[in-house]
């Protein structure tokens, strides 16, 4: 377990140094970000001394160097753009984002799941035709496009709900939540809806299939056998044993929702980590881009490390063969 | 007793009422965000736009943008190199100190230091001499007729504050530690600020001490930056906001259309226009090798009038452009109406490209920014395809304008055959223009740094050099026509438009919408 542990984590080091090494190479080709920086009116003269400060002119290697050193001890120095720190910047950006992933990927969980299971149940009817429909449109519509369609009709036609921004936070501690004002609640259903949907089309199909297969097992027969209540082998029976890949997919899709949120969140002016990104392309920032890559490196790095772990442990299979080595 | 009561009662629901429909909040969103809170570490109209209702100048702007006294009462030229600013007496920064010569002393300098993205606010020779508290000198090197036009923007600090908050240092990109001033703001004007997330939002107060009366009713402001253009137009239709800016051009009608909300366009100052190489000897992309089309004037006009304006201005910009014969807003100069575009006219273009020796035409690369200026690759893509039509075959490079630049500008070594750009003098002047976009320059950009195309006729650099120092208005525009009629006539340059600001406001807002984009709290009414 231990070496095994050890092996994984020297991996995760190992993809982390080569995401690294593959965004800087990439920061090559997006634009000179002195240009950004200043003013038009600023001479050549001016805009080079800027670029010698910033160490632009030094060699790729040296930069990366420089970079990683810094970054291994979190430090990623100053945007750009803002001129602030740029890890204070992304911490004040996270709890934006994590919270609309969160509900995002609960909101995935709590629809997406009972319509698997009815469309699994009742294949014929005409709400489950319903269902599967609305869950093409998920899959086939761009989330910019979803975004604007919904904030059109429930904020500009029907003005219920905020176009844009997170409503009203409350600060605890470090963290922003807009999750205890009214304001902030209303917020967050546009966006939530529209980067779940989704992942709740994806879940509701794989609920779904996986449905159609259990029904059709012994066991399940045999409970019918025996009598047993509709609900009961439904939902006590047949759900469970879907379970178990939704619980995996869902684990490994909360990381994209995270790194995806970028389209959402500029689409609703979301104030996140996606939204900083996005501006930082814009704007060539590269301190703030390398730092966000880097971080959604190790959230997939880290997520899918647990799950290796998860899978050492609940797989007996898994020990035996390596016991047999 | 009961009666005082009442009367007390009722002058308190008066009093009330009254706090209640002047309280007014504007919120409002731009399309970029808030960067920077320093007022000199950013060259930019948005920033120095939306630090103008916090922080002063010694002049400021009028609606009409003429020059106000501002924290300077009044000024006077004692000797043709002497200037001096009597200074307003009783003005306090937000913070309670007193605004005095000192501080204008102190932010001459700051201004000017090694960081600041505003050095060309005073020359690096002027020395500012404090006379009393009340009086400041500006001895220059040689007279300088437009010394005081960009200071409406060159905002004066508390030295002070400044200096106990460790921020004298400009707030520059290198800097690794953050700069109090690029966070927080104390100035004399109009509007406090209360509080700035940067990227998020940032909010503002009314200053009830300001020295000046404010003629709206705003009392507290909100902005928030919303970058993509669909979200932003609707939160404004939405009523969510109260103004954004600014608003995509093919939106204007949806924004007109709504009873709740009405777009205001207007002329901006800045000028969109082509240029081309001319100073290598072959272009680097182009299919003729061992000579230089561009060098050639006929070849500059047959170009020239190939460009149907019109048709830019009613098919590509929606009727909201004006085409312009001068690389300079007819704002900033007072005879620019004499001038006027050679005429479009395929046939005498064709026929000058022949008499050049290119009956057959060539083709050329063209590079192009596609976010920057109002639709700025399309332009370009009716500018190919009218110079398609007498034999043109241009290659479009339409990019990003972070690559754009990168490749265009002295740092990329003027990568270009023919290119767009856009320009607006900071100095509302003429002397700019001469000297920034047709200024004769070297390989590294000095004498003439945004001439990307390297046009050089020394006539022109020689009537600049005679506008720089000219303290008669009516000697330097003439002067100054002169230049421009010989830039005209060699077609160093393609003036194509100037394009339009384009502002939504929700229906029960006016504001004051000023050409050079900026906008200020302290004229906006909410009813």
């Amino acid at each position: 377990m231990l070496a095994f542990t050890i092996r994984r984590l020297l991996q995760a080091v190992l993809v982390m140094l080569v995401v690294a090494l593959i965004s800087f190479t990439l920061f090559r080709f997006v634009g000179d970000p002195v240009n950004q920086m200043v003013g038009v009116e600023t001479t050549p003269e001016q805009r080079e001394a800027l670029r010698e400060r910033l160490g632009l002119n030094d060699p790729v290697l040296v930069q990366f160097g420089r970079f990683i050193t810094k970054a291994a001890r979190f430090d990623f120095g100053t945007s750009y753009q803002f001129r602030q720190p740029v890890a204070e910047l992304i911490g004040r950006r996270l709890p934006a984002t994590l919270e609309l992933s969160f509900v995002s990927a609960v909101l995935a969980l709590l629809v997406g799941i009972p319509m698997g299971v009815y469309t699994g149940l009742h294949r014929d009817s005409w709400l489950s035709k319903l269902f599967l429909s609305i869950s093409l449109i998920g899959i086939s519509l761009p989330t910019f496009f979803i975004g604007i369609l919904l904030i059109f009709v429930f904020a500009v036609t029907l003005q219920w709900l905020p176009s844009f921004g997170r409503g009203g936070v409350v600060q605890l501690g470090w963290w922003s939540t807009g999750l205890l004002t009214w304001s902030g609640i209303k917020a967050l259903i546009l966006p939530a809806i529209t980067l779940g949907l989704f992942q709740m089309t994806l879940i509701m199909r794989l609920v779904r299939s996986e449905m159609l297969e259990v029904i059709r097992t012994d066991y399940i027969k045999f409970a019918r056998a025996r009598g047993l209540r509709e609900r009961s082998i439904n939902f006590r029976h047949a759900l469970k044993n879907t379970l178990v890949p939704v619980i995996t997919i869902t684990g490994l899709q909360l990381g994209s929702i995270i790194a995806f949120a970028i389209i959402t969140e500029t689409v609703f002016q979301w104030p996140g980590m996606g939204l900083l990104f996005l501006q930082a392309v814009q704007n060539v920032d590269i301190p703030i881009m390398a730092a966000y890559l880097m971080l959604i490196a190790f959230l997939f790095v880290t997520i899918n490390l647990i799950v290796d772990l998860l899978y050492f442990r609940v797989d007996p299979r898994l020990r035996v063969e390596r016991a047999a080595h | 007793m009961r009666i005082k009561t009442t009367l007390a009662t009722a002058a308190l629901i008066a009093s009330l009422m009254g706090t209640a429909a002047s309280a007014e909040t504007l919120r409002y969103a731009f399309q970029g965000t808030l960067n920077q809170l320093d007022p000199y570490s950013l060259n930019e109209t948005f920033t120095l736009g939306t630090l103008g209702n916090v922080y002063e100048g010694l002049t400021r702007r009028a609606p009409d943008l003429t020059i106000e006294p501002a924290l300077a009462e009044r000024w006077e030229v004692l000797e043709p190199t002497r200037w001096r600013f009597y200074l307003r007496k009783g003005v306090k920064f937000h913070n309670g100190n007193d605004f005095t010569a000192d501080d204008v002393v102190f932010s001459a300098e700051r201004v000017r230091s090694e960081g600041s993205d505003l050095t060309t606010r005073i020359g690096a020779d002027v020395k500012v001499e404090k006379v009393d508290d009340h009086t400041v000198d500006f001895v220059l090197t040689g007279p300088n007729p437009i010394l005081h036009y960009e200071w409406d923007t060159w905002y004066i600090m508390d030295k002070e504050w400044t200096e106990e908050n460790n921020a004298t240092k400009v707030t520059s990109a290198s800097d690794t530690t953050p700069n109090h001033a690029s966070l927080h703001a104390n100035g004399t004007g109009s509007y406090k600020l209360v509080s700035h997330e940067p990227g998020v939002r940032t909010t503002f107060e009314k200053n009830e001490d300001w020295w000046d009366k404010v003629a709206g009713n705003i009392e507290k402001v909100e902005f928030t930056p919303i970058g993509s253009d669909a979200t932003r137009v609707a939160a404004l239709l939405s009523g969510e906001l109260d103004m954004v800016f600014p608003i995509p051009v093919q939106d204007i009608k949806r924004v007109e259309d709504s009873p709740q909300t009405k777009a205001l366009t207007g002329p901006e100052l800045r000028t969109i226009f082509l240029g081309f190489d001319q100073k290598r000897d072959e272009l680097l992309y182009s299919s003729v090798k061992g000579k230089n089309p561009f060098q050639d004037v006929r070849v500059r006009k047959a170009f020239y009038q190939a460009i149907d304006m019109d048709a830019i201005r009613d098919k590509v910009m929606r009727g909201l452009s004006t085409p312009s014969a001068l690389l300079i807003s007819p704002f900033q100069y007072s005879r620019a109406s004499e001038f006027t575009r050679h005429p479009y006219d395929p046939e005498a273009s064709k026929a000058l490209l022949a008499e050049a020796g290119y009956a057959d035409g060539f083709s050329v690369g063209m590079d192009c920014p596609n976010d920057r200026y109002v639709n700025d690759e399309a332009i370009c893509q009716a500018v190919a395809s009218f110079l398609a039509r007498v034999g043109i075959k241009v290659e479009l490079n339409a990019q990003p304008k972070a690559q754009y630049f990168a490749k265009v500008l002295a740092s990329g070594g003027y990568d270009t055959s023919f290119y767009l750009l856009g320009w607006t003098p900071g100095s509302f002047d003429s002397w700019n223009v001469l000297t920034n976009i047709t200024g004769c320059r070297d390989d590294k950009g000095k004498g003439g740094p945004f001439n990307l195309g390297g046009y050089c006729n020394p006539k022109v650099d020689e009537l600049s050099a005679q506008i720089l120092v000219e303290n008669d208005p009516t000697t330097r525009d003439e002067l100054i026509a002169q230049a421009y009629t010989i830039v005209h006539e060699d077609v160093s340059h393609i003036p194509l438009h100037q394009q339009a600001l384009a502002w939504g406001v929700a229906e029960n807002v006016d504001v004051v919408q000023r050409a050079d984009d900026q906008f200020h709290y302290r004229w906006v009414v909410k009813k």
